[in-house]
């Protein structure tokens, strides 16, 4: 075990995937001298040299299009879109191509591309840093698409989508890169699969489900509504494409109510899936509809408002205190 | 040096100030004294403005600022070319540019302090909000001149992008549909030889003005740090424009002395000697050194410019500090122009919910 931050687990988990592969190479703005932005991919350019760990032209789709190249030849790139709001031009190559190959192929051609995307808000950045689009990618078949919270996840995760045979969008909660954590770097990938939900936090009246960024928000929110006397249930889905249902369900089973949280706003998000999945797998157990504590559908805020727009402990309470039919901001339009 | 670098550009003031001659005198020839005092002078402020934001960022007033440092004589000479009724599409490094175009020095800091999403209204100075999405602004660019062919009107567009964003789609999208239409845009490249990290070596293996003429666009190289050099190509260019000339390509030869942003650090990427390079090209040294060889360079003109730049300073800082902070409720305004059921309910509960946390707070007020 060793403890290091969010972003250094990212690293040492490309640099095992790289030892222990040579087909892995790493592709994106600025990744190599610089080690990136958020200098995630740091000294990996030194050591595996320029042609694992390509600095590429300024241009996403671009990035992706050759991406898929190279995996036609057998490699398997890790590509780096700098920030969220970039993925946008390398959208046709994401939606026609990365996703759909295998299947237009009939399975000939494999696309194991591993698309790295820090995302979310939380840090002061100006429009187009702060975005959460992984909705877009749910919405596509052929993609997976991956959200971690913590380093040992990360560590674990990223080894595991550059491992699959289908393209991964692995999106990195860049406002928790400096969250530090315990990491077993011997850890068997092969226990847990990359798809499986995680409960954080065990409790019996709420599930809250989440993933990404929020996670640490929901684990506090767990801790403040007991101290209220409430039980929640914290789920880390970590895989959002497909989502690990069987977990979600087995919870609200047992707590009968649910709250779903994430950045991304709301219409047509996640948490509409998440809500009616559940609904339909399991109607019979909810004491109360399934509420949603989202990011307001809005584009991404300027920072001055950003932590309006940012569901935060008590929004996130709120929607506690609504599920569990306590008083709560939307009382008075209830009957 | 790159194969990218090595090439002739039109220059006409050499690095120590001398004025050379040749084919592209005519466009400045009423460049007079005051003129060139002028130029000086914006060039001065300019660089004032930027060391003040960058000032302003340390001293955290301002959550980020993409500094302009090095490239003022490409920024003041195309810009000073402009007509108000031309209309400027940039990224977000051109504060020269805006201030060129009359910005109101508070509105100059608004999106670097995170109170708005744009700092001012694009159609009161004829320049669009600052694109921070590489590239995309060249096809607006491109747009708005076709409307112009449409409305017969001799109005150009201008499109400020770096050498990075010449790698994007947009890009070269622009290039394909100004040449298709003949579209009266000028498309001007600051190459200031860095795209963050990334030499232009990275972005392109012939100088990057190599490339228009292969889209059917007529390019030319200048001296990005001879405002007089970049003025004339400007002019040139906008003659083109308005006479039915269609697009220009102009790669300005330049350097970004200071970091990308605030948030970066050259050291970890770039040589120190090749900034003292770029040192001695100094865009406003060597302006000043040839006023000081016409005898324009007094104590007097000295001191002047040196009050404007500290006055505009001082009112910029000024503006930054006393700004007033966004309304909550902002955060939902503007997404629409006219009601959205989805927002509006948003909204609603919003709005109720900070009543709750308002009463929460009275109720903890009361029980202390
Ligand atoms: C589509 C897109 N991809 C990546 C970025 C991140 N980014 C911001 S500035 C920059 C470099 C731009 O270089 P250049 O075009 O040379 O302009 P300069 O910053 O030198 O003025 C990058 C990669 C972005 N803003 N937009
Ligand atoms: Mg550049």
């Amino acid at each position: 075990m060793s403890s290091m931050t969010f972003g250094r687990a990212i690293n040492a988990g490309l640099r095992k995937a790289m030892e222990n592969d040579p087909k892995v190479v790493l592709m994106g703005e600025d990744i190599g001298k610089l080690g990136g932005v958020f200098r995630i991919t740091d000294g990996l350019q030194k050591d595996f040299g320029e042609h694992r760990v390509m600095d590429s032209p300024l241009a996403e789709a671009g990035i992706m299009g050759t991406a898929i190249g190279m995996a036609y030849r057998g490699y398997r790139p890790v590509v780096e879109i700098q920030f969220d709001g970039f993925i946008y031009p390398a959208f046709d190559q994401i939606v026609c191509q990365v996703a759909k190959l295998h299947y237009r192929t009939q399975g000939k051609v494999k696309v194991p591309l591993t698309i790295r995307v820090p995302f979310g808000g939380g840090i002061g950045s100006p429009e187009h840093h702060s975005e959460s689009p992984e909705a877009y990618f749910t919405h596509t078949s052929g993609l997976r698409v991956v959200s971690v919270s913590n380093p040992q996840d990360a560590y674990t995760v990223i080894q595991q989508a550059i491992a699959s045979d289908d393209p991964v969008l692995y999106f990195e909660p860049k406002r928790r890169y400096h969250v530090k954590g315990e990491v077993n770097e011997d850890i068997d990938l092969g226990a847990e699969s990359m798809g499986s939900a995680r409960v954080v936090t065990e409790g019996s009246d709420v599930t809250l489900v989440t993933y990404g960024p929020l996670v640490p928000t929901a684990r506090d929110a767990a801790v403040a509504a007991s101290d209220d006397g409430v039980s929640v249930e914290v789920i880390d889905l970590r895989s959002l494409a497909p989502i690990d249902f069987a977990t979600v369900e087995a919870s609200v089973r047992k707590t009968g109510r649910l709250v779903i949280t994430h950045e991304a706003a709301q219409s047509g998000g996640l948490g509409a899936e998440i809500a009616a999945s559940i609904t339909e797998r399991c109607f019979y157990y909810l004491e109360h509809a399934p509420v949603r504590i989202t990011g307001f559908d809005i584009p991404y805020p300027y920072s001055k408002l950003e932590f309006h727009h940012l569901p935060d402990l008590d929004r996130i309470l709120d929607g506690v205190d609504r599920v569990m039919g306590r008083t709560n901001s939307l009382s008075s339009l209830e009957g | 040096m790159s194969p990218a670098q090595d090439e002739d550009f039109v220059q006409l003031l050499t690095p120590s100030g001398a004025r050379t001659s040749g084919e592209y005198d005519r466009w400045v020839e009423d460049v007079d004294d005051n003129v060139l005092m002028s130029l000086y002078e914006d060039m001065v402020v300019v660089r004032r403005i930027d060391a003040e934001a960058t000032a302003l960022q340390r001293q955290g007033e301002l959550a980020l600022w993409p500094p302009l440092l090095g490239q003022e004589a490409s920024q003041i000479g195309s810009a000073r070319a402009l007509r108000t009724d031309d209309f400027v599409f940039s990224s977000y490094r051109e504060h020269g540019v805006a201030y060129c175009r009359g910005v109101d020095l508070t509105d100059m800091t608004r999106v670097w302090r995170g109170n708005a999403s744009s700092g001012w209204d694009p159609f009161e100075i004829n320049m669009a909000t600052p694109q921070v999405i590489i590239g995309a602004q060249t096809l607006h660019a491109v747009g708005y001149g076709m409307a112009i062919i449409n409305d017969g009107d001799d109005a150009a567009a201008i499109t400020y992008f770096g050498d990075g964003a010449t790698s994007q789609g947009d890009v070269n999208e622009a290039m394909v549909f100004a040449a298709s239409y003949q579209a009266p845009v000028i498309f001007f490249c600051q190459n200031n030889q860095w795209a963050i990290s990334e030499p232009v070596g990275l972005q392109a293996h012939v100088p990057i003005a190599r490339r228009a003429p292969g889209f059917g666009i007529p390019s030319v190289r200048v001296d990005g740090n001879d405002v007089l050099a970049t003025l004339a190509v400007t002019r040139e260019a906008l003659e083109r424009a308005r006479t039915g000339g269609g697009p220009t390509y102009i790669e300005a030869l330049t350097y970004r002395m200071g970091p990308h942003t605030t948030a970066d650090d050259p050291t970890k990427y770039r040589d120190a000697n090749e900034l003292e390079d770029w040192a001695a090209k100094d865009p406003i040294a060597r302006l000043a050194a040839y006023l000081e060889e016409r005898g324009l360079f007094t104590e007097d003109f000295k001191a002047s410019v040196k009050a404007k730049a500290d006055d505009v300073a001082r009112e910029m800082r000024a503006g930054c500090v006393n700004m007033a902070e966004p309304e909550t409720m902002d955060v939902f305004k503007n997404v629409y122009s006219s009601p959205n059921s989805w927002l509006d309910r948003q909204q609603d509960h919003y709005a109720r919910y900070l009543a709750t946390i308002d009463d929460t707070a009275a109720d903890a007020e009361g029980t202390k």
